[in-house]
């Protein structure tokens, strides 16, 4: 297992070096300018002194040698350096960001709380709800119970969040003006009732993404339930006595979580990424955002460094998922 | 009853249901000629229909489907109001005879723009679907069938999937929406780049699939029967490899659809899509979510159009699955 996960990391270094070239060159092939929106009264000389400044003027495979020793050098430094409070990284430039000027991990740094929160809450409730509903309508199979959970998790997987979030805008925000349409970021939670701001303003998003995650999930737990019900080993367990409960909740359940526990690892990284369009509805100020600003502003080191940590993840959460599949089965072996 | 009993009552049901047709009356005596014994010669993809119609959903989802295409294909010749016509004075109108879905606004018929805006949303949903779909059977076919590209296509494959595909997706619209609308007009560059970046990146999980199942049939009796008499690879491939990889390539297809006009009203909803004169029902709706505390009808129009089209689609694509695939029925 540790060959295998070895091997595993060593083959990622080529792919993430290739993914960040891919990011790097599209970016490079883009006719938009960071300097587009510079006035015209601007004198060229001046123009292209901020060009050098914003560290344009090299050829293009020294800004992307730059930019990886930046992010595979510099900014683990600097961290180190705030953690422990070396001095490692001293006079050394780190990952700047073109709009704001300031570096991009401080900036990402402050955007990662709101989408770890929203995000993360509404994976959480998303598994909860979809588990239980897919180990019940795989018990009872054709039952009405099924047959409506099948359904509506084929309607929740066919609605894009844009749409759910803004029809539960119209419906909860303004027509009975149970929960705040948008999601302030600056509020701190310090008493009772602040935190329960806090959870109403977080209902709405949550919920959404709750829903469309849990949708996906409940399908394939059915499946994967029923692969398992119709095997040998629980018409033996029935057959040796076992209470229905403890076949169903402890052999079946099992052995059936094995593949849902990897296609929820699989899916992290995606919810990430899907969740830009979430955040967009109820302009929840997180990394989604924060790329899509970036973006439109031609911010070429924000959009490079977010897609990049996008892709990392993707990895990342692949290997676990494949990591997980053989701990959790013991007939799966990679070595 | 194990899934192997299962099947194979299934197995003999469909025989005796085949048969029982034309051969009730000779029951007693085999056919003189067996290869027409049924009547009407077996085909895969009857079938599949006849499959296909017992599963009630999707033959629910067909129709609305259908109801679906032909309101915006045939639509626009009964209604045929411009889209694009402004009438300023008729701005934000409700539901009257007049304007039977109500304005914009800027006075443009709704209904007249939710035809024109479902005839761009599903015509992208089925060109990306074709482009990911050539890909992705292409590169599944050669993969599978060619042991040497095997591992470059596969490693190709893997990393497209490690891509980060919605800020890759948004990237390349922002950046090449200009230069490709100047050449090819607004309209048409931004299809083609739409489309072109969700077929680009949407095409993986075919290719995996075709792969895995074009290496299974390498094994069998009859593509050896082929190779020995000295079939050439080309024809391997289009008379023997790709028919019989087709039910998995359709279920995918159809599945393609859904994910694509999901993707292109994304994007659309997030001010990337096509320009407001061109309205799809992504773009349909985001014009509308300013106003939608006001008139909620036009954000809930075409996210229902969406969600519907999009539903029938799954549907449709789980309805064939199980037609194709007799192992998987009911899950």
């Amino acid at each position: 297992m540790l060959n295998f996960t070895m091997r595993r990391l060593l083959l990622a270094i080529p792919t993430l070096l290739f993914i960040s070239l891919v990011i790097f060159l599209l970016l490079e092939a883009s006719p938009g300018d960071p300097l587009g929106d510079v006035p015209l009264t601007v004198p060229p000389e001046v123009k292209e002194k901020m060009r050098e400044a914003l560290g344009l003027g090299q050829a293009w495979y020294i800004r992307y040698m730059l930019w990886l020793k930046q992010f595979f050098w510099v900014e683990p430094l600097h961290w180190t350096d705030k953690l422990l409070g070396t001095y490692f990284s001293d006079g050394m430039q780190r990952i700047i960001s073109f709009q704001s000027r300031s570096p991009v991990f401080d900036v990402i740094a402050q955007r990662v709380p709101q989408t770890l929160i929203v995000v993360g809450m509404s994976y959480i409730v998303g598994v909860m709800i979809a588990i239980p509903i897919g180990i019940l309508s795989a018990y009872k199979q054709y039952s009405w119970f099924d047959q409506v959970g099948t359904f509506v998790s084929m309607v929740g997987f066919s609605m894009p969040t844009f749409f759910t979030g803004v029809v539960f805008i119209i419906i909860f925000g303004v027509k009975l003006q149970w929960f705040p349409s948008v999601y302030d970021t600056t509020h701190v939670v310090t008493d009772w009732s602040s935190f329960w701001v806090q959870v109403r303003q977080m209902i709405m998003p949550v919920t959404v993404l709750a829903l469309y995650n849990a949708a996906q999930i409940s399908r394939f737990m059915r499946a994967s339930m029923l692969d398992n019900l119709g095997q040998d080993y629980v018409r033996t367990a029935r057959a040796k006595g076992l209470g229905e409960r403890k076949v169903v909740l402890k052999h079946v359940l099992r052995n059936s979580l094995i593949p849902v526990v990897t296609v929820i690892a699989l899916g992290l990284p995606t919810v990430f990424g899907g969740a830009i369009i979430t955040e967009q509805v109820f302009k929840v100020n997180g990394l989604g955002q924060l790329l899509i600003s970036a973006i439109h502003a031609n911010d070429i080191p924000m959009v490079l460094t977010l897609t990049f940590i996008f892709a990392i993840l993707i990895i990342v959460f692949t290997l676990i998922a494949d990591i997980l599949y053989g701990v959790l089965d013991p007939r799966i072996r990679y070595d | 009853m194990t899934d192997t009993d299962r099947q194979q009552e299934l197995n003999r049901q469909e025989l005796t249901d085949g048969a029982a047709g034309a051969a009730a009356a000779t029951a007693a005596l085999p056919p003189d000629q067996p290869q027409i014994a049924g009547g009407e010669t077996r085909n895969q993809w009857r079938d599949v229909w006849r499959q296909f119609r017992s599963h009630r959903g999707a033959m629910v989802a067909l129709i609305l489907f259908i109801g679906v295409l032909l309101f915006v294909l045939a639509g626009p010749l009964i209604w045929t109001l411009d889209p694009t016509y402004v009438d300023i004075r008729a701005r934000n109108t409700g539901f009257t005879s007049v304007h039977p879905l109500g304005t914009d606004q800027l006075g443009r018929d709704m209904l007249a723009r939710l035809m024109a805006g479902g005839r761009v949303s599903i015509s992208v949903g089925l060109t990306a679907m074709l482009i990911a779909i050539f890909l992705g059977s292409t590169i599944g076919v050669l993969s599978g069938y060619f042991r040497r590209l095997d591992a470059p296509l596969m490693r190709v494959t893997e990393l497209f999937l490690a891509l980060p595909l919605l800020p890759l997706l948004l990237l390349m619209v922002t950046l090449f929406r200009e230069p490709l609308s100047q050449s090819f007009g607004p309209a048409m560059g931004i299809f083609l780049l739409i489309v072109s970046a969700i077929g680009a990146t949407s095409w993986m999980q075919a290719a995996r699939i075709v792969r895995g199942d074009v290496l299974g049939l390498k094994e069998r009796e009859f593509i050896l029967a082929a190779k020995s008499i000295g079939t050439p690879p080309r024809r391997m491939i289009l008379r023997h490899i790709l028919p019989n990889v087709m039910s998995p390539i359709m279920v995918a297809a159809t599945l393609g659809i859904a994910t694509a006009i999901i993707t292109e009203s994304a994007l659309s909803f997030l001010g990337l899509g096509f320009p407001p004169d061109f309205p799809t029902w992504g773009r349909l709706l985001y014009d509308a979510v300013d106003q939608m505390v006001l008139y909620p009808s036009r954000v809930i129009l075409p996210g229902v159009f969406i969600s519907l089209t999009v539903l029938c689609v799954n549907y449709i694509g789980d309805g064939l699955r199980d037609a194709m695939d007799p192992r998987i029925r009911g899950r």
